[in-house]
């Protein structure tokens, strides 16, 4: 599993165009969910369904895999491995190797384990001999087909070994019908992460499933001529069985490392850099590998390793490191819920140690906190609490007095229920009709990243506030294997470049349009998808100097108008501060009888908006209009709302009237990575909604202004952070315009403010923009007033049109010529 | 002339080609609808070079393909964003039916035609 997943993380750096990559294979399959194996065993996975890299994938990666070859040699010296295969060889050179090997079954030294142990007990043993019949190992598919044909019903099986493994393989078997015994040499079940307590009631809760647990037994013979009848245990008792199935523990395979001359103790040392200590050539991931002394069993410490190998392998990031992990887990054992992380013993007296037991319902909850601070803790049967704990083990945050707060959730949380316990039918995204059950179905079929969920059934591509519910329905349904796809990380998914490395591409190389990126950065692929974001982007770089191709415009940029779904366009005229004019109205008024416009509406954002306007009129219902564009259909600056405020109102302290008409008047029509929305608002009664604004100014007692930003009301509502409390408009003015610039540099697409903000947090946010932390200030406050000085009307273009047909809807052809034709023979269809 | 060609359909067919004008009339990478005989047409002159040809309405809700932004051989529809091979019709990342296409090309007077 580690080797298929590096191979992926190295293909998501963009690691097809710097490596070719080679894979051996021990087994003859893709890469398949080992964890999922007792689940196969047991019969609710098909086998097919489990596999996260079939075959297909690996073509269509373009990955070259030798499947059912295993290597046999490393030939450092000459930079080569040698695989076999039914007797023929395989060579493979390389520049880099990485070992992901992975573990074997630990085989105890019984006695009557092999079939010639029957035989003659002097002869030395063939080391390729079989088990007697009955014995097996649970480690693979083909092992996962070999004990569910031999088990049935009525069989009794004993898995030796009781941690989690064996106890998962005991599972398996009860699916088959099988009579399960688990025997383990410890006192207590899985003593690697439980406690005695923890353990006991474990035990408890697969008693009552039916599974048979003999503790404190030392196995040291399979009994049976020929095939399994029995174990003896070293207290000289026996247990009937005709299955045995051993799960006494894994080592890491790093026999081929050893011979090859690499540093081996428990697996295969290796540095933060998962390269091995004595070759820097030669990488090892996974459960082969050890990495401070430890080598890890569980998958999320391994995606660890592998993200941190791919990032630096690539380039992408050629400091990455591999530090160790903090080591939680969360499953089902035996179908009972376990979280555990940390230590799940005191160290010492001064470790605080807080628990809580039902053994009836099985139920058992340990905290070890140490200096204030979560350093273990145990979850069995209810695991209601685990996300808190394990935000808490990850950061180190600080726990509440009350331990209580962490063992049992709050009344309010039980309240609601999770996406996950909905019916199928359930309607998770609104915009687009996709149901619980598409989603699942989707993931199943393949999906592991938000994206790929996205783009099969266009879940969260509206408005995008499914997408909480939807990340947690493809974690549920995928586990351990969700990947986050790169391309999030990508300014738009054409050009595989974050923000910041694109910005840098583009002013290096003075690519001043949206085709010229395409052809410097793409291989001249122009993404439709892309090229929105991308004239935004070189817009905000370029100003002036950006080479405006129409054709990277969305039809509202191209004819400045909202379109409808009839084709017809609304028009919003600016209204400053929503404070108009008789004269103006009667202009509307007009202008709405002479176009035959459908409906006059009055818009949250405090104007007139006239809808059912014809795309070939537009030119001129604005000349008629004499009022410039009020931007309500474009990624730009849209209203400054306001309430009467001081000059009229008996409560105003703040004139937001004037500020409002102010900030309109300087910050019009320019372009953002999304919407902007103002509000100013003459005292904290806040009649115009300043605090729910992406910028707002609260006038308060003193003549004072106080700037809040990130706040929303729309599909998401936020109340926006304070940024500064400033004294005059014109302060008001500077700094709404300085976290404005910063937003539209710093910002993803599409990225409102109310995720900015969160995303960036408002402290920082203050040291930059107000304390000047980074020094950048005067610098966003230039920029800010040039691109307010740049601004241009675009409805000036009713006046000098970019093209002839800019506002046609259809044109007429010039010439239509037709032709008969004589067919011989046959009779043919109309249009053929 | 349906009436005539239903006469003829037994050893003849017909086949019309529609003259658009000068490539100009489209703008570089933008589409825009023509109109022969009541009929509708959706025409993309692409950066690249190639001209599509395809039917004017989304058949999702209708939208104006002529409206959307092309790239990649694919048009976005600007209603909805579905999105469609301009070549063969075919849609991309939906399940709507497909867009009948028309065969486009330009010719020595740098001229338009369509052939039904």
């Amino acid at each position: 599993m580690s080797g298929a997943r590096l191979a992926e993380d190295v293909l998501s750096c963009g690691g097809r165009e710097v490596f070719d990559i080679v894979m051996f294979g021990d087994e003859p399959y893709g890469n398949y969910n080992r964890i999922l194996l007792s689940g196969v065993l047991s019969g609710s996975h098909d086998p097919k369904d489990i596999f996260i890299n079939p075959l297909a994938w690996y073509e269509t990666s373009g990955v070259k895999l030798h499947a059912g070859v295993r290597v046999t040699a490393i030939d450092r010296e000459a930079k080569r491995v040698i695989g076999a295969a039914n007797g023929n060889g395989v060579i493979e050179s390389y520049d880099h190797l990485v070992i992901a090997t992975g573990s074997s079954p630990f085989i105890p030294p019984l006695e009557g384990l092999y079939v010639d142990d029957d035989e003659d007990q002097s002869a030395t043993r063939d080391p390729q001999s079989a088990y007697k019949q009955g014995v097996f190992v649970f480690r693979t598919l083909d092992d996962c087909e070999a004990i569910m044909n031999y088990a049935g019903s009525g069989k009794r099986a004993a898995v030796i070994g009781g941690g989690l493994l064996g106890l998962e393989a005991a599972r398996g078997l009860l699916g088959l019908d099988a009579e399960v015994h688990v025997v383990h040499l410890m006192p207590h079940l899985m003593e690697v992460q439980l406690d005695a307590p923890a353990g006991a009631t474990l035990k408890r809760s697969m008693e009552a499933m039916g599974v048979k647990v003999h503790l404190n037994k030392n196995t040291t013979a399979i009994l049976g001529r020929g095939h399994v009848t029995g174990l003896r245990f070293d207290d000289g008792a026996t247990l009937d069985c005709e299955m045995a199935v051993i799960s006494a523990g894994i080592r890491p395979n790093s026999q081929l490392a050893r011979d090859a001359g690499l540093t081996v103790e428990r697996g295969i040392v290796v540095n933060d850099f998962m390269a091995c200590v004595n070759d820097p050539d030669v990488f090892a991931v996974g459960e082969c590998a050890q990495h401070d002394g430890k080598v890890y069993g569980l998958v999320a410490p391994l995606w660890e390793q592998t993200a941190a190998l791919a990032d630096r392998l690539t380039g992408r990031k050629p400091e990455a490191a591999y530090k160790g992990s903090k080591v939680s887990t969360k499953l089902k054992v035996m179908g009972v819920d376990l979280t555990v992380m940390g230590d799940r013993e005191p160290r010492d007296e001064n470790d605080e140690v807080v628990t809580y037991a039902e053994p009836s319902r099985g139920v058992y909850k340990k905290l070890i906190v140490r200096n204030g601070q979560l350093a273990g803790a145990i979850l069995l049967g209810d695991t209601s609490t685990a996300p808190a704990l394990l935000q808490a083990f990850d950061r180190g945050a600080p726990l509440p007095e009350n331990r209580a707060e962490l063992l049992f959730p709050l009344a309010s949380e039980t309240a609601s229920p999770s996406v996950v316990d909905l019916p199928d039918d359930a309607q998770i995204c609104n915009c687009n009709g996709v149901s619980k059950g598409a989603i699942i179905a989707a993931v199943k079929r393949g999906c592991r990243s938000l994206k790929s969920l996205s783009d099969a059934t266009r879940a969260g591509t509206g408005c995008g506030s499914c997408k909480p519910q939807a990340r947690e329905l493809l974690e549920y349904a995928a586990g351990d294997l969700v990947v986050e796809d790169p391309s999030i990380h990508y300014y738009v998914p054409g050009v595989s470049l974050t923000k910041p490395e694109l910005i840098a591409a583009i002013k290096e190389r003075k690519l001043k349009s949206v085709s010229a990126v395409f052809a410097a950065l793409a291989g001249g692929k122009d993404d439709p998808g892309s090229k929105i974001g991308l004239a935004s982007l070189l817009k905000t770089i370029w100003r002036d100097e950006y080479e405006d191709e129409r054709d990277a415009r969305f039809i509202n940029d191209r004819v400045h108008a909202n379109i409808q779904k009839d084709r017809t366009f609304s028009v919003v005229p600016r209204i400053y501060g929503g404070v108009t004019s008789p004269d103006e109205l009667r202009r509307i008024a007009d202008v709405a009888e002479k176009y035959n416009v459908r409906m006059v509406k009055i818009t949250g954002g405090q104007r007139i908006d006239l809808l059912g306007v014809n795309k070939e009129d537009l030119p001129n219902v604005w000349r008629d209009l004499g009022m410039p564009s009020g931007h309500a259909y474009t990624k730009a600056f849209r209203t400054c709302k306001t309430c009467v405020g001081s000059e009229f109102c008996r409560f105003g302290v703040g004139d937001s009237v004037a500020l409002g008409i102010a900030i309109e008047k300087r910050y019009q029509g320019i372009e953002f990575p999304h919407k902007v929305k103002l509000a100013a608002t003459g005292c904290p009664r806040n009649c115009s909604e300043a605090t729910t604004k992406d910028i707002g100014a609260v006038a308060i007692e003193g003549g004072k202004w106080e700037i809040y930003v990130g706040g929303a009301a729309g599909s998401k509502v936020r109340k926006g952070d304070l940024l500064v409390t400033v004294e005059t408009h014109d302060d008001a003015l500077l700094h709404m315009g300085r976290f404005m610039q910063y937003y539209r540099e710093n910002a993803k697409y599409l990225e409102r403010t109310y995720d900015f903000v969160e995303r960036l947090g408002i402290e920082k946010l203050r040291a930059i923009l107000v304390e000047d932390s980074e020094g950048i200030c005067a610098r966003l406050d230039a920029e800010i007033k040039a691109a307010a000085d740049a601004y241009v009307d675009p409805w000036q273009e009713a006046v000098k049109p970019v093209h002839p047909s800019q506002f046609v809807n259809a044109l007429p052809v010039e010439e239509v010529t037709r032709a008969l034709h004589q067919i011989q023979g046959r009779t043919p269809a109309y249009g053929d | 002339m349906n009436a005539g060609i239903a006469e003829l359909s037994e050893t003849f067919a017909q086949s019309a080609s529609i003259n658009l004008g000068p490539l100009d009339r489209i703008p570089v990478g933008e589409g825009r609808e023509f109109e022969a005989e009541g009929e509708l047409i959706a025409v993309f002159r692409a950066r690249d070079g190639r001209v599509f040809g395809a039917q004017a309405r989304c058949p999702h809700r209708d939208g104006r393909l002529a409206d959307g932004v092309i790239g990649k051989g694919l048009v976005v529809c600007p209603l909805h964003t579905f999105q469609f091979d301009l070549a063969t019709g075919k849609p991309v990342g939906n399940d709507c039916p497909g867009l009948k296409t028309y065969r486009v090309t330009v010719n020595e007077e740098g001229e338009i035609v369509v052939s039904l």
